[in-house]
């Protein structure tokens, strides 16, 4: 037995350095975009995208693998060691928390203009064909028999942008009488039959299993439901006034360190700026930051009236804090 | 003299063994199970002990969360029971009758261990909702399935029932039909020789399996969520309600729920051990 060990041990030996120095030379710049769920389509045109802007550049090789899952597990994953280099998420709560647990800087959002955000969205409802109830405004919503469709805020990122553009509206229309705007949320979930746990999964609720008569929902959501499923089924309802959704991006600089992908995982996010990029958000139903580009959209997205979670609700952390902690204004509506 | 009688027992044990080297495969049983139960459970303690006994029972005893362990573990005795009659049911055609197509109905039964949960939940759900295949005609009856209790029975009864037929078929298998022969040439009738010959051979393993069964069930996630409609205080299942801590960042919030909802399922299942316990000794005290 052991002689064999020592007959094996020399080619061995010299086949594993053979391997590891040849996998050495091959080395090509691997980036990890951890993202959410509705993404995936955008990255991964834009990371071809990135990859070929890249090669022309520097001339280096670069491959770029991606995850995608619901935002708040996401951060999770990344928190507890999944080694991405850049976040993409649906809420800067979310890269808060990463950044909470030192893995990059806390003032990560100012490092990339728009508050880092490349791309917007923003919150629409979604009705049945030729709007049998004629849903209009977020006032139809909370009619007594009227059946919205929205994910548990609790536990979906984009349920939280939902719950943040009703109540800003509601607080509005009140003249910010939080009382009044308390009441309204009361009565609007008081019409949700289903919270389902994340935004695809009421998507998919109202869509295809025919539960209720309007959705909450992204705008890109609903422009891809519109593409899937055929635009004479559903129509579009832009509220009077709505949330800006911004969902940012941020290279974790302390993974990004660890790899020596700085640079590139830098460049990764500032492209997106790009008009190129810009043209293929707008592609996927995202709105544009640039001009010239959401000009050339302007029929797919119409003029909103939005707020951001800053002029709505005071930033991420108030938010979040008031509205969806325990004993929040959402656990509130649920109390006895 | 105990220690010598201990002895004695363990040196018995050792000889009796048909697996060789006692010592190995026990350290080694000893190990796995270490590694792959008992350090997660450690650290599931661990992390709901950072927050303190106080806050602990805070979180453990909050209204939504004694709501769901009310919806969770009501379900589940539910589901349970059912999966136990009709289980027990399935279990007595397998085992007593031939009927062709048999050995596809007995694969069958195996499905639910092989799908995966949320794939059983989302058919479910397709299936009972207002516009479903079934539901479609339940709803016009005043009877919802989705989005009520009822659902989650449903789901929790699917997953579970396997359990018990997989617990009690084998025991029925090895039931000698001549016993009942025998019974019924003495003069037994139907049901006593259901109570006397039969159910004392088959209550240990339907027992087992319906406590599988409740496990089970009490500890689903993906066939539910779909499902049961995650109104909170209505039918918020627990295991949501960790999902949900965990989604604000509270891991020791989460660990806490999971820790209680550990120690309710675990005193349960004690409750089963020891009334088969309780059954063997009854039925050795009579023969």
């Amino acid at each position: 037995m052991k002689k064999l060990y020592r007959k094996l041990a020399t080619p061995v030996t010299i086949a594993v350095l053979l391997l590891s120095s040849a996998s050495a030379l091959n080395a090509q710049t691997q980036l990890l975009n951890v993202s959410y769920d509705p993404t995936r389509e955008f990255y991964e045109g834009y990371n071809r995208l990135f990859a070929q802007h890249w090669k022309a550049t520097t001339g280096q090789d670069v491959v770029i693998n991606q995850s995608h899952g619901g935002s708040g597990k996401q951060a999770r994953a990344v928190i507890d060691g999944l080694e991405a280099d850049v976040v993409t998420l649906a809420l800067a709560y979310d890269i808060d928390a990463i950044a909470q647990n030192g893995l990059l800087e806390k003032d990560w959002q100012s490092k990339l203009p728009y508050n880092s955000t490349p791309y917007t969205s923003t919150i629409v409802l979604l009705a049945r064909k030729e709007n049998p109830l004629h849903i209009r405004d977020w006032d139809d919503l909370i009619r007594p028999g009227v059946k919205v469709i929205t994910p548990n805020p609790k536990t979906s990122g984009g349920a939280r942008w939902n719950y943040l553009a009703a109540w800003g509206y509601a607080l509005r229309k009140s003249g910010n009488n939080e009382q009044s705007a308390r009441d309204f949320m009361k009565k609007l979930y008081g019409n949700v039959p289903v919270l389902d746990s994340g935004a695809r999964g009421s998507t998919t609720t109202f869509v295809q299993r025919g539960v209720g008569d309007v959705l909450i929902a992204w705008e890109n959501e609903a422009l891809l439901a519109l593409k899937e499923f055929g635009s004479d089924k559903f129509e579009i309802v832009i509220p009077s006034a709505t949330i800006l959704a911004e969902p940012p991006v941020a290279v974790v600089d302390k993974v990004a360190r660890q790899h020596g992908t700085e640079k590139v995982a830098r460049a990764y996010l500032e492209y997106l700026y790009s008009p190129e990029a810009q043209d293929l958000a707008a592609k996927y139903f995202y709105r544009p930051r640039l001009k010239a580009v959401a000009d050339k959209y302007a029929n797919v997205f119409p003029r909103v009236n939005t707020f951001t979670v800053l002029e709505g609700c005071g930033g991420w952390q108030n938010a979040q804090a008031k509205h969806f902690s325990d004993g929040g204004t959402f656990d509130q509506i649920y109390g006895k | 003299m105990p220690s010598k009688r201990t002895n004695k027992s363990w040196r018995f044990v050792t000889r009796s063994s048909p697996l060789p080297g006692f010592r190995l495969s026990f350290t080694f049983t000893l190990i796995y199970l270490t590694v792959i139960v008992l350090i997660p459970l450690a650290a599931i303690l661990l992390h709901a002990a950072r927050q303190g006994f106080i806050g602990f029972l805070h979180t453990v005893t909050a209204p939504r969360v004694l709501a769901s362990y009310r919806v969770t573990l009501g379900s589940a005795v539910v589901a349970a029971s059912l999966s136990a009659v009709f289980g027990m049911l399935l279990a007595w055609v397998l085992a007593r009758y031939d009927f062709p197509g048999k050995r596809v109905v007995d694969a069958l039964v195996d499905l639910p261990f092989a799908l995966p949960t949320a794939v059983a939940g989302i058919s479910l759900t397709a299936l009972y909702t207002e516009k479903g295949w079934i539901g479609r005609y339940l709803e016009p009856h005043g009877i919802h399935v989705a989005f009520t209790p009822v659902g989650i029975v449903m789901a929790m009864s699917f997953v579970g029932f396997p359990f018990v037929v997989r617990s009690v078929q084998p025991v029925l298998e090895d039931l000698d039909p001549a016993m009942e022969e025998a019974a019924a040439s003495l003069g037994a009738n139907v049901w006593q020789r259901f109570t006397r010959v039969i159910a004392p051979v088959a209550f240990p393993a339907l027992l087992t399996g319906t406590a599988l069964a409740f496990a089970r069930a009490a500890g689903e996630y993906g066939s539910v969520i779909f499902i049961a409609g995650n109104m909170p205080m209505k039918t918020e299942i627990t295991t949501l309600l960790i999902v949900t801590k965990l989604e604000e960042y509270d891991y020791s919030g989460a660990a806490a729920i999971a820790g209680a909802m550990l120690a309710l399922s675990f005193s349960i299942m004690l409750l089963v051990n020891l009334l088969q316990w309780w059954g063997q000794r009854r039925e050795g005290n009579r023969t």
